[in-house]
């Protein structure tokens, strides 16, 4: 990449060089994804602070401003920036709190599950026998269940709310960790550093631990930032069927569902929302490759 | 040259339970091993040399092999004897083992100190400055220069002469009474491999460390072991002090391997090679398992297999071409 935006450079086209640097760091940067980096800060921060920097209450209706598009359109206002949905209440406002949910429901998901995933690996891969076989047949289980199905029917029994869904995320969402680290474990252990770890009088708890979990960490780490990205389109999805967040309380998912009636009158009101999710899994799925391809030994420079 | 045994290995035998068969990959091997002695184990890729001393420190690779008899005499008690975390505290801490590649045989993301911490931290509970007191020892020890630095750095900054002296660091750190060497230096070159020799037999005499050196290369046997035993499809044919081994191998194997040593100023073009393969060790028979390979095979030796006889004192052989002191096994 870097001798093409040179050549260009050579050709004293420097405009030219400018935008290929500009598309290799948004897309697929080597050194590092700002792009990717910048708006899950961005999510991040808005998701912790939202009550404090979002304009409006996301809760208050206010009638007397219902359907007022965004800022830009003839009859937007400044007061609103991105428009108001159907009961008056601040699109941006509601976007900015609902970022904490997602931020909420998506981390912890892939934090408990990670640790749970791992930890089955762990026994899964290092001990083996019968051990390994009953946890992989449960992991062949969870895999095959139609995870949206599955999901809508626990979220139906549990009763909808964050709690819930994080709970279902999590009991759906180990088994990909377990299967894949699986393998990076047996792999990991048949190392000659693990053998003489036992010969240096290792515990089989100490090997897992602070032998092997080290080695499978990149790994992990790769996994979860993928499956962040997969988690809170599944929580949006679920908020959309009525079966997350209950309302009124903001979510990404369920101010779709409200924005799809309205949807030839006022579009904002599904769009916003629509492009923050779009915007924040597609930066999940940058940070991910980007980790892979930085983490993946093949590319390590030394 | 009679030394108090540390070390009784009796009868061992360690098969693998294939789909193919039972590989009886040690069948029936007895040796004893004295204080501070070095010991050498010799023979071919596959003989059970390697397995036999896993058995010792109870790694065979489960679930196909398994220890099937014998009994291992280590201070009094049979390791065979032992359940897991008694071994877990024997191992590193009392009987110890160098690994044949010092390229795998290091934590990636262990720092060396860490690494050669490790047993420490486990058998000594040792913590901060002791700790790092200790491992500077080692590694001053096992000649890492400027012990300070390199105990920041990672493995792969270490050449591979260096890395298996770390490990000399790591598998010595808790003073083991009994070293085991599986091809410490077959992945090394040569210089180096003299160097790691010299190392390993200067901490022997200062800590009376016991040693066995499992190898193929009779050049490190000469230069570093007390008594030697030649092993043949998993049983020992013939043990000997090194000295009498080299100068008279009794066993047509042993003298075979003899010969088929390059000397230097050698003239001939062809080295002499031994006719035949190894048995496959699923469908050994009654008899001597050299005989199909052996130039002066008789009919004996086809059916049944030669009794342990010693010849001379410490010299010990199993074959029906010489007759001694028949030992009760």
């Amino acid at each position: 990449m870097s001798i093409s935006v040179q050549s260009t450079a050579v050709d004293g086209t420097s405009r030219q060089e400018s935008g290929a640097r500009l598309w290799a760091m948004v897309l697929h940067a080597r050194e590092l994804p700002l792009f990717s980096i910048g708006l899950l800060l961005l999510f991040v921060i808005t998701g912790i602070f939202g009550d404090f920097i979002s304009p409006h209450d996301p809760l208050r209706t206010n009638l007397r401003a219902v359907l007022l598009p965004p800022f830009w359109e003839e009859t937007g206002t400044a007061t609103y920036l991105l428009g108001t949905d159907h009961l008056g209440r601040d699109i941006l406002s509601r976007l900015i709190c609902g970022a904490g949910v997602s931020i909420e429901v998506g981390f912890s998901v892939i934090i408990v599950a990670g640790l749970l995933g791992t930890l089955v690996a762990l026994l899964s891969g290092y001990i083996g026998g019968r051990i390994d076989a009953a946890l992989m047949r449960l992991c062949d289980i969870v895999l095959s269940m139609p995870y949206l199905m599955v999901a809508i029917v626990l979220a139906a029994v549990l009763g909808p709310s964050k709690e819930n869904i994080i709970i279902i995320l999590i009991v759906l969402g180990w088994a990909s960790y377990a299967r894949v680290l699986r393998g990076e474990v047996l792999r990991v252990k048949e190392g000659d550093f693990i053998r003489l770890a036992v010969i240096a009088g290792a515990s089989p708890v100490r090997i897992m631990f602070r032998h092997i979990f080290p080695n499978i960490v990149n790994t992990l780490i790769i996994l979860a930032t993928l499956q962040l990205g997969m988690v809170i389109i599944t929580e949006a999805s679920l908020s959309f069927l009525g079966l997350g967040v209950p309302v009124p309380e903001p979510a990404w998912g369920s101010m779709c569902a409200e924005g799809r009636g309205y949807i030839y009158d006022a579009w904002w009101i599904a769009f916003w929302p629509g492009v923050a999710i779009m915007l924040v899994v597609l930066s999940c799925n940058f940070l991910g490759d980007w980790l892979r391809i930085r983490l993946d030994p093949k590319f390590r420079q030394i | 040259m009679k030394m108090k045994p540390i070390l009784e290995v009796k009868n061992l035998r360690t098969y693998f339970y294939t789909r193919r068969g039972v590989v009886k990959a040690v069948d029936g091997v007895s040796y004893e091993l004295g204080e501070g002695e070095t010991l050498g184990l010799v023979g071919e890729s596959g003989c059970g040399k390697s397995i036999s001393c896993f058995s010792i420190i109870r790694l065979v690779p489960a679930p196909a092999g398994v220890i099937v008899g014998g009994e291992i005499l280590f201070g009094g008690s049979d390791l065979l004897l032992k359940s897991e975390e008694e071994m877990d505290r024997i191992r590193g801490a009392e009987i110890s083992m160098i690994l044949q590649d010092p390229m795998t045989s290091l934590n990636p993301l262990f720092t060396i100190g860490d690494q050669v911490a490790e047993p420490l931290q486990i058998h000594q509970k040792l913590k901060g400055e002791g700790l790092r007191e200790k491992v500077r020892e080692m590694l001053n020890l096992v000649r890492i220069p400027s012990p300070e630095v390199r105990m920041k750095e990672y493995p792969h900054q270490m050449s591979g002469g260096m890395r298996q002296r770390i490990v000399g660091g790591m598998v010595l750190a808790c003073r083991p009474k009994i070293l085991i060497a599986d091809e410490p230096t077959t992945s090394l070159d040569v210089t180096i491999q003299a160097q790691f020799l010299r190392l390993l037999k200067e901490i022997q005499h200062t800590s009376n460390l016991s040693m066995i050196i499992v190898t193929h290369d009779f050049g490190i046997v000469a230069k570093a072991c007390d008594r030697v035993a030649v092993m043949y499809a998993g049983k020992i044919v013939e043990m000997a002090g090194t000295v009498e081994l080299f100068d008279n191998p009794e066993h047509p194997y042993t003298a075979a391997l003899m010969k088929s040593l390059p000397k230097a100023g050698m003239r001939q073009n062809r080295l002499y090679a031994i006719e035949g393969q190894p048995p496959d060790l699923r469908t050994l028979d009654s008899g001597c398992s050299f005989a199909p390979r052996c130039p002066r095979a008789m009919e004996i030796c086809r059916k049944e297999y030669p009794p342990r006889v010693e010849i001379n004192d410490g010299h010990t052989l199993s074959c029906w071409l010489r007759k001694g002191e028949v030992l009760n096994d």
